[in-house]
């Protein structure tokens, strides 16, 4: 088995709020493989995207820790790079200089080189002089995808990443970040809360409970890739899940 | 514009200037002037030349109270905006200095300005400084405070920080709020300069109304009201301009 790439233990966080103190993680406990695809699925609002957030470094745990390769992550850090759900390319920057963002200084070369290389990975030959309003929905979780790997990060998060694209992009958008993920062996870390997203894409699932949120279980997914919806195997991890997330669900047809 | 709209407003204009000639016609000059004295007042006064020295006089006091109000409003505005601290202890006193007619400070800035060689220039300058620096300042704090946390936090996980955060974030993020900041801005300043020409100083279109008025010849003084009309709706349509084309690189053109 390989080694654990973040180690989450204890994790409280605590908001201050005008009404008082809102406890949100209280005692999250979770290990990250090296180069695992994670789900974690909860019910809406529990606190899913809190522990991301923490995990990324953009807000502070308020008792525990997180450890990233052993060492306390303090603040946000290109090796770990955040996918939001809402494109966070910049709307003023053509696709080429999104892509660029947070390469730092370099020669041109050195930069097109590496643009170029991530603008084939993610198939948007031809779109670097593009701005992202020319781009449909789908194009722009492309530039994003793209912008995150070329800092050559260790791990990704993804927050909801294909919560505002539709259906059909949302299934196109699911194979290609497979695809990406095989290709580059990065650790993912997917916070959703569509459990068959979760259960197509991850090794294993986490499932989180009501606020203030602990981690309930954690379900290990060993069916193969890519993953038929319809397989029995499959339909029976999602029942799974929706069981540890009381979800009363009505009598599902009889298998096919 | 489409054809129509341009028809539409034909017929608002028409009947404007029917019921203007319906109710001064047959006046004098001392009196309330129809449409074609007003516009014989303005062959009048452009061949005399003074008209074309008051309409540089006043842009020029506009520019240079503008463009003042804009390099000190912007940078404090973002700044005002982005730190929250100093947000608390200037923004109530920006906001109470706000209310106040930039016209009322003009027996301070006599005061200030006095006996200078450029003292009435420099007074209106001041003035129209004022009537810029407030909406320039709310409208860049604004902007700044209602960033968009999703940019702030990719270019802080991206390890972009100070100056470059500034220039490649914050800057282009708030320049459409910005640039609104700075047309309300424009229009303000050409409504005030009139204001603040017609004391103290002797070029201006605002001077023009006042001496236009002394000498009793009402048509001058429609005729500048004319002119400011139609600078002002240029220099409305420049800012518009520049506005809209900013916002289209973007996709974010307004209707």
């Amino acid at each position: 088995m390989s080694h654990t790439k973040i180690a989450v233990s204890g994790v409280h966080k605590v908001f201050e709020t005008k009404k008082g103190d809102v406890s949100v993680l209280d005692g999250v406990e979770l290990e990250v493989r090296e180069g695992e695809f994670l789900a974690v699925v909860g019910p809406s609002g529990c606190g899913k995207s809190t522990l991301l957030n923490c995990m990324a470094g953009f807000e502070r745990v308020s008792t525990g820790s997180i450890r990233i390769d052993g060492e306390e992550v303090v603040h946000p850090s290109p090796k770990r790079v955040f996918v939001f759900q809402e494109p966070g390319i910049l709307p003023w920057f053509s696709v080429w200089d999104n892509i660029g963002f947070g390469l730092g200084k370099m020669s041109f070369e050195a930069k097109h080189e590496i643009v170029m290389r991530f603008i084939r990975l993610v198939g948007l030959e031809g779109f670097e002089k593009a701005f992202p309003s020319e781009l449909s929905g789908g194009m722009k979780q492309r530039v994003e995808f793209a912008r995150a790997l070329a800092v050559e990060p260790d791990v990704l998060y993804l927050d909801e990443p294909f919560g505002a694209l539709d259906a059909l992009t949302r299934l196109e958008m699911r194979a290609e970040i497979l695809r990406i993920w095989r290709e580059t062996k990065k650790t993912c870390i997917l916070v959703t809360h569509d459990v068959e997203e979760a259960v197509e894409l991850a090794d294993r699932v986490a499932v989180m409970t009501r606020r203030p949120a602990t981690i309930h279980s954690i379900l290990e997914n060993p069916l193969p890739r890519p993953r038929d919806a319809s397989h029995p195997e499959f339909r029976d991890l999602k029942e799974r899940i929706f069981d540890i997330l009381g979800v009363r669900r009505p009598e599902s047809p009889s298998a096919t | 514009m489409s054809l129509r709209k341009i028809f539409s407003a034909t017929v608002g204009f028409a009947i404007f200037i029917g019921l203007w000639e319906l109710g001064t016609h047959g006046n004098s000059v001392g009196d309330l002037p129809s449409p074609w004295m007003t516009l014989r007042g303005l062959g009048q006064v452009a061949a005399q030349g003074v008209l074309w020295e008051n309409i540089i006089a006043s842009v020029f006091r506009v520019a240079w109270g503008f463009c003042l109000a804009a390099a000190v409003g912007i940078p404090l505005g973002i700044a005002l905006g982005w730190y929250p601290r100093l947000r608390e202890t200037l923004n109530p006193l920006v906001q109470s200095l706000r209310p106040i007619s930039p016209i009322a400070w003009l027996p301070f800035a006599v005061i200030m300005f006095g006996g200078h060689a450029l003292s009435s220039d420099l007074s209106a300058i001041f003035l129209l400084f004022l009537s810029a620096f407030f909406p320039i300042v709310t409208a860049s704090t604004s902007a700044t405070a209602s960033l968009d946390l999703k940019y702030i936090r990719s270019a802080r996980n991206f390890g972009v920080n100070g100056l470059d955060l500034f220039r490649r974030v914050i800057l282009p993020a708030a320049l459409p709020q910005i640039l609104t900041g700075l047309r309300l801005a424009l229009g303000i300043s050409w409504v005030v300069v009139v204001a603040a020409e017609m004391l103290g100083v002797e070029t201006g279109l605002g001077y023009q109304v006042m001496d236009s008025r002394n000498a009793l010849r009402m048509d001058y003084v429609a005729a500048a009201m004319l002119v400011i009309a139609v600078i002002g709706l240029l220099l409305d349509t420049g800012m518009a301009r520049l506005e809209s084309t900013v916002l289209a690189r973007r996709g974010l053109s307004r209707k």
